[in-house]
């Protein structure tokens, strides 16, 4: 593993608002980092940091051993970023934008072309390369930030908020291109669709208040969800009440709720357990006939709610 | 300092200029206002002298209108949009967006300067000029119009809005150039110890300008325009540093 991305105690205080108030993690090569947190958590501002936009109240960021403070240059040419709202120049063509980007970026001759051109293709936006940025739809102006941020095949890449307000077919091809160069690239993307938890990130920082609330893998973050391994059963021509009693003199059984739906009721294992191979036996031995029966994976909205509410919070 | 970046950032943002009509329609407004300028306040044809000095000298009162619309969308419309965190995540310094970008406006008020060679053409069918005294009062012109374009950027940092940008750059445009105004300094030295009355007037385009819009080069005059030139760019870089993320 590389580490590409390492961030110690960073912080962003603006007057009295800790927008940023102690960060640290750290992200390898091959890792897609799904960044979460409500709006308003710090998302936004820490990665401004980490592209050099913002100056750091403390802490340091270094990002494929660049520190960002001391040789902000090198961090920028190691990063591609696509920054909130993917701002571009909207009298410029994606073509003439691109071309831009690609002398900026160092690149030239049949380089610089073959760059653009691929950079376009990937992002799909070949076909509108020569109208005026601004004339192009919502989607098609963050596929040309995209094709921006990837057009110099750079080892990391920042993307806030890369999917906001596209539509499914068009975030369906969004995560198909980010999980293309996932393997070769350590990737930050900030996000609160939670589904994109799974269909990007093989790692989750959550973060609140300014704060790093949760650091870990997709599984752990629904591991941490009450509903974890829940097992929800119902059972033919048995009532709901019998059914929990009985349920709930088993040992590894924290509790019971009806559900309402089915005449079932949901069954909370102690301490997150696996408990749904033990359980059906035992039902299935008392008589029963089990009708039907799944296993939870765990809610993310509900790890979120938990993870980014303090007690007494209105919200 | 990176040469090619500054090239880049000044060749985007000359295009930039040509993407709308603003282009053409500053020019237009230029050569009109130049022309009448020359022609009916400056008496080109009763002077009976084969000079340009009724098209030059009238080049501070134009600038303070003109340079401010190009100088306006620098920063402000980079910040407005938001490209300037784009622009700032680039491998670029802020010295290198601030001269590229500077550079930009520049050549572009060169080109508007240059178009108007007919009445250099007139003036020598007429008659039989000093074009070296042209060519230095063209060069003079043009560095007065950096000085301009540099304060006018500068203020384009402060803000978003670029009609904010425009008007604050139109007075303090016109504090600079009024500071050797006879009126103004008539105003001063009525009271005024006279050292403080030269420090007004030694900071002011005019004192500087007309010696050079006769065709009179003075070390002196120029270093005072490259310097103030210097000195607003350093300060647009402070400021854009300090305050693109707002």
């Amino acid at each position: 593993m590389t580490l590409r991305i390492e961030i110690e105690d960073l912080a962003k205080h603006f007057g009295e608002i800790k927008a940023v108030d102690g960060v640290t993690f750290s992200v390898s090569k091959g890792e897609v980092l799904g960044f979460l947190g409500p709006n308003g958590a710090g998302k936004s501002t820490t990665m401004k940091m980490i592209t050099g936009f913002l100056t750091p109240t403390r802490g340091t960021v270094r990002v494929c051993g660049y520190d960002v403070l001391t040789d902000p240059i090198s961090v920028k040419a190691s990063i591609g970023y696509l920054p909130e709202g993917a701002p571009a120049y909207a009298d410029m063509t994606p073509e003439g934008f691109l071309k831009f980007i690609a002398d900026v970026r160092g690149l030239r001759g049949a380089e610089k072309k073959r760059a653009v051109a691929s950079a376009a293709e990937k992002a799909r936006i070949t076909h509108v390369m020569f109208q005026p940025i601004e004339t192009l739809s919502k989607g098609y102006k963050r596929r040309v930030g995209l094709a921006q941020a990837i057009l110099h095949n750079p080892p990391v890449l920042i993307m806030d908020e890369p999917t906001d307000g596209l539509d499914p077919n068009q975030k369906y091809e969004v995560r198909t291109l980010i999980n293309e160069m996932a393997e070769d690239k350590a990737i930050i993307i900030s996000t609160h669709i939670l589904e994109e938890v799974h269909a990007m990130c093989n790692r989750n920082v959550l973060i609140a208040n300014g704060k790093i609330e949760f650091d870990g893998t997709p599984h752990e973050l629904e591991a941490l969800s009450r509903y974890h391994n829940a097992v929800c059963v119902s059972v033919g021509g048995v009532e709901t009440d019998a059914l929990s009693r009985f349920v709930e003199s088993l040992d590894d059984v924290a509790g019971t709720e009806p559900l309402n739906f089915n005449n079932g009721i949901r069954i909370f294992p102690k301490g997150g357990k696996q408990i749904t191979l033990e359980l059906s036996e035992r039902i299935r031995s008392n008589g029963w006939q089990i009708e039907s029966l799944y296993v939870e994976n765990g809610r993310l909205d509900e790890v979120f709610r938990t993870l980014t509410t303090r007690p007494g919070d209105a919200a | 300092m990176n040469m090619h970046n500054i090239w880049f950032i000044m060749k985007r943002e000359f295009n930039g200029y040509f993407a709308t009509p603003v282009a053409y329609v500053f020019i237009v407004i230029f050569l009109l206002l130049a022309g009448f300028s020359t022609f009916f306040v400056g008496n080109f044809f009763d002077r009976g002298e084969a000079d340009l000095y009724p098209f030059f000298s009238m080049h501070p009162w134009l600038y303070i209108l003109l340079i401010p619309a190009i100088s306006m969308r620098l920063w402000a419309e980079e910040r407005k949009s938001g490209s300037i965190e784009l622009l700032m995540t680039l491998p670029v310094s802020v010295f290198e967006a601030v001269i590229g970008k500077f550079l930009a406006a520049w050549a572009f008020t060169g080109l508007a300067l240059l178009l108007n060679f007919p009445l250099w053409i007139t003036v020598n069918y007429l008659g039989s000029p000093d074009n070296g005294v042209i060519f230095a009062s063209f060069l003079g012109s043009l560095l007065m119009a950096g000085g301009f374009l540099a304060i006018g950027a500068c203020i384009s940092a402060t803000t978003k809005n670029q009609v904010i940008a425009f008007v604050v750059s139109v007075v303090v445009s016109l504090i600079f150039v009024l500071a050797g105004y006879g009126i103004v300094l008539d105003f001063f030295s009525s009271w005024a110890p006279r050292v403080l009355v030269d420090v007004i007037s030694s900071f002011s385009f005019l004192t500087h300008y007309d010696a050079i819009s006769k065709g009179v080069i003075d070390m002196r005059d120029m270093l005072y325009f490259a310097s103030l030139i210097a000195i607003w760019l350093f300060a647009n870089a402070l400021i854009v540093n300090a305050r693109k993320a707002d």
